[in-house]
């Protein structure tokens, strides 16, 4: 249980620690390190060198506009958790957030770190291909914006290359008549979900127009699904014509194919109701 | 090849240790063999027991998720910095002893350090926000009753000392 040994690296800056990493090509970026040293520890990881940027500056900023929230490196989950301003213009995150782990993980963790660990049985990657966001990867060659859509590429697999730094994760704002919900069953508090279901719809008067639903825990990358047009239960149908629901030691196949048909009933209806009580507190603003 | 060793200055309960560890030397065996504070337990070592929490600028944090050499210069708060002048109990520990929170007293640290801070965020629990606050951090022999008690008591004993 303890790591195996490695190169330690601590920069000041962010270019010095991308010409590290990219001298380095057996290195692993330390952020939060809340599942990246459990992984050594474990010897699951055995990276050559550890490029810790904690010290990288001006990279632990959340930032909102009226585009969407702007979470740097090192922001800590309990940062943005807490950050008021980006509840409102983005109320999946606070939602998604509050079951990431436990308080005491929270204050080390960071979003973009989860994220790009691209755990399918975690909450912010799937936060971010629900709502279609992105994320900043800068190395030596220089920066690009890579699309959710494009970032999950396997189990515990993303699509930055060795030499890139994740920078900064984007997660648009919610728009007029849009509202979101998330749910998801755990053994235990702050375990991983067995199952969990983002969701985002968009209403007109009193009815949903749109809607997709995002999974965690079910295949083994963030799944989104659109079920514009479905019934709760035609929309569930429809879910798992895509997912893969799986058996291990912690649920059968079949437990974790009912929860999706619960799940999706309860998100559906609770992203009906916060996007109904967002325009009817829209409409109330002077 | 040989091991680097990195020169370390841990700053704990206003003391400052350096150290000469390998990178990979956790923070939790740093504090335990290298700075002989011992108060620190280490249970599952791999985050989900919660004993080794220690405050890092004020916050807690698993000290077995984290490297000594990434704790450089931060303000680290072990359970034997909670004990305050003249070797009086703090609240929360004097709240243990007199709700019976501790059995084995194994997890304790933890839960003291987790408490500390979780009341300085929130002076006034309820019982579910006091069971909330401990939901990170596992206890094998109270079954947890006495320790939420000791929550809402250290929450008492914080307000008759002010």
């Amino acid at each position: 249980m303890k790591p195996a040994p490695f190169v330690y690296r601590r920069p000041g800056s962010l270019a010095e620690a991308l010409e590290t990493l990219a001298g380095e090509p057996d290195a692993k970026v330390l952020a939060g390190g809340q599942s990246l040293i459990p992984l050594l520890s474990m010897r699951l990881a055995a990276p050559a060198a550890l490029v810790d940027i904690n010290a990288v500056p001006d990279l632990d900023h959340v930032a909102v506009s009226d585009d969407g929230v702007r979470v740097g490196a090192l922001a800590r989950h309990a940062d943005v958790l807490a950050h008021a301003a980006a509840a409102e213009a983005q109320p999946l995150l606070a939602m998604a957030l509050s079951h990431v782990a436990h308080a005491t993980i929270r204050n080390r963790g960071t979003t973009v770190g989860s994220i790009i660990h691209a755990d399918a049985a975690a909450e912010m990657p799937v936060v971010l291909a629900l709502l279609g966001g992105s994320v900043e990867a800068a190395s030596v060659r220089g920066t690009r914006t890579i699309a959710a859509a494009d970032l999950f590429a396997g189990p515990l697999e993303s699509t930055l290359a060795h030499d890139e730094i994740a920078t900064e994760a984007f997660f648009p704002a919610l728009r007029p008549g849009e509202g979101v919900g998330f749910a998801e069953i755990a053994r235990r508090h702050g375990d991983y979900a067995l199952v969990g279901v983002a969701g985002l719809v968009r209403v007109e008067g009193d009815e949903v127009v749109e809607a997709r639903l995002g999974y965690l825990s079910v295949n083994d990358v963030p799944t989104v699904v659109d079920v514009s047009g479905r019934s709760p239960e035609d929309a569930a149908d429809h879910a798992l014509t895509e997912l893969q629901p799986d058996g291990d030691i912690h649920a059968t196949a079949a437990y974790r194919s009912h929860l999706v048909r619960v799940l999706t009933r309860r998100v559906l209806e609770a992203a009906a109701d916060n996007a109904r009580s967002r325009q009817a507190r829209s409409t109330e603003k002077p | 090849m040989s091991e680097e060793i990195h020169d370390v200055r841990l700053q704990v309960n206003g003391a400052s240790h350096t150290v000469q560890v390998p990178a990979r030397r956790l923070l939790s065996d740093a504090l335990r063999h290298d700075c002989g504070l011992t108060g620190t337990h280490v249970g599952c070592e791999h985050g989900v027991c919660g004993s080794c929490t220690v405050l890092l600028d004020g916050r807690p944090v698993r000290s077995c998720l984290m490297l000594a050499v990434s704790a450089q210069d931060a303000e680290i708060t072990t359970v034997e910095g909670l004990t305050e002048a003249g070797d009086v109990l703090s609240p929360v520990q004097q709240a243990f002893s007199d709700c019976h929170g501790l059995q084995c007293g194994f997890c304790t640290p933890g839960f003291l350090t987790t408490i500390t801070a979780g009341l300085r965020d929130n002076p006034d629990p309820t019982e579910d926000e006091a069971r909330d606050m401990i939901g990170g951090n596992l206890c094998r022999c109270t079954g947890y009753q006495n320790i939420v008690s000791s929550v809402l008591r250290a929450a008492e004993i914080t307000k008759e000392r002010a």
